[in-house]
């Protein structure tokens, strides 16, 4: 293993792969990804694999909307030899209560005012859009068409060779177990295959960020939420937009191969990491599923997972520096890391690099927890 | 097997095909199968997970029992949503 870098990040997702490929076009010549397990293992590869720009908070519409940016491009900027599969076929959100209509009418104003192509749809035209959708209780939703989905496995891999032709040394299958620090400044990282040597530690790890920061000493509000989904047999084409429900609290969509994917998570269970199956979730989604879709009741379910979240305070992502450990860096989406990671991964970056951000993302920071600077994000399934 | 044998029936992927995955740098169950979605149809890896292991242990020069296995998930067999829904039994 190698002894010494100028940057480790930790986590090989999607995240991590780009901030270290960001971090290997910006010049750092010797940058090193550490995964615990094979790339894509943790949350990127698990998700829902959707993109949307329709958030309630003005940075979570940005980075969202750059990020859409770097997708649109993706194959060509990564020089990638494959598909990252990105398609903008829309994020439909559907409430069924005057309450929710009047959050996504919020949300709209800021849309609106960012210049994020977000419409208002009537039942009709939601009918129109997806025919096999029940109407029965739908009170309002919008629709913006240049939402979308991307593959997971596909983006990271793409992120994860680019990286590696700019130098990027990858080191799966090793653990990061603590870490070496003089005073306030962090100067090794230790893992279950030795000790690397380094001033700066990106921390990419999703919900397993408060466990790294835990071994620095630092205490970081962001929870693990157990989400499940399934996936079912490929079928024609039948359903463009994901459709996200807020009074089911479901996500549901058509990927490229024909799958439905469909999930949820109870935010009532305990927080914590758990890959187990339940019998409880599928016997739940069948029902949301089937209300919103009467035509999936004869559609086949081949396979159930697990995944996580981070659960941040305020729903936001969580970047930059840490206060009271120097060289310390968080790059967390706090349960939208896939669909943000282009865009974190080139802030994070930048940050490390001591260069002024694209976006402000002081204003993410973890110090807004302690200081009770919160906006929070109500758009959140 | 030919190279143009089918050994994943549900995403239609030859011995060919699985190889050539393996040449660009996909050596893992794990990194193959989220590569070229071989095992991930309806029946979850029943007829191409051995053939793959075999693969996989000829070009790594490994035993097929060192290759290890993908983590088994629900449900055991394809079944509808409609199977679920009615139900009133819990964990």
């Amino acid at each position: 293993m190698i002894k010494s870098a100028d940057v480790v990040v930790i986590g090989g997702g999607s995240i991590g792969c780009a901030t270290a490929y960001n971090l290997a076009r910006l010049g750092f010549k010797n940058v090193v990804v550490l995964e615990k397990g094979y790339i894509c293992r943790g949350s990127t590869g698990r998700c829902a694999a959707g993109i949307r720009q329709q958030w309630g908070t003005e940075m979570n519409c940005l980075i969202s909307r750059y990020s859409i940016r770097h997708f649109e491009v993706m194959n060509e900027s990564l020089e990638y030899d494959g598909d990252v599969e990105f398609r903008q076929n829309g994020y439909l959100m559907v409430s069924y209560s005057q309450k929710e209509a009047a959050m996504l009418k919020e949300n709209l104003k800021l849309h609106e005012k960012l210049g994020i192509p977000v419409r208002f749809l009537s039942v009709d035209d939601v009918k129109e859009i997806v025919p096999v959708i029940n109407t029965e209780r739908i009170v309002a939703s919008t629709i913006c068409m240049e939402d979308g989905q991307a593959n997971p496995f596909k983006v990271t891999d793409a992120y994860y060779r680019a990286a590696g032709r700019l130098g990027v040394k990858f080191y799966t299958y090793t653990e990061v177990t603590g870490f070496k620090k003089e005073g306030e400044k962090i100067t090794a990282v230790v893992t279950d295959k030795g000790e690397i040597a380094t001033s700066a530690v990106v921390n990419a790890t999703g919900p397993y960020a408060k466990f790294i920061s835990a071994m620095l000493g630092h205490d970081l509000p962001v929870e693990p939420e157990r989400h499940q989904i399934v996936v079912t047999e490929p079928l024609d084409p039948f359903l463009r937009p994901l459709v996200m429900n807020f009074f089911h609290n479901s996500y549901c969509q058509q990927v490229l191969n024909g799958s439905v994917l469909a999930g949820y998570g109870n935010p009532d269970e305990p927080k914590g990491i758990n890959y187990d199956c339940s019998w409880q979730f599928i016997k739940e989604l069948a029902a949301k599923i089937v209300d919103q879709f009467p035509v999936m009741k004869e559609v086949n379910i081949v396979r159930q997972w697990s995944g996580h979240y981070g659960i941040s305070p305020d729903g936001q992502p969580v970047l930059g520096t840490v206060p009271g450990v120097e060289g310390y860096y968080l790059a967390l989406g706090c349960g939208k890391g896939f669909m943000l990671s282009p865009m974190i991964g080139e802030l994070i970056a930048q940050c490390v690099a001591g260069q002024d951000t694209t976006l402000p993302i002081g204003i993410l920071n973890v110090r807004r927890f302690k200081k009770g600077e919160l906006i929070v994000e109500p758009a959140v399934v | 097997m030919s190279d143009k044998t089918i050994i994943c029936r549900c995403e239609d992927l030859t011995v060919e095909e699985i190889r050539e995955w393996i040449s660009k740098g996909y050596h893992g169950l794990e990194e193959i199968k989220r590569a070229s979605r071989i095992g991930m149809g309806a029946c979850q890896g029943r007829t191409c997970r051995r053939h793959l292991i075999a693969e996989l242990a000829r070009a790594n020069q490994k035993k097929p029992a060192d290759i290890g296995l993908s983590t088994f998930r629900p449900p055991t067999k394809p079944l509808k949503f409609g199977a679920f829904t009615g139900v009133d039994q819990d964990d």
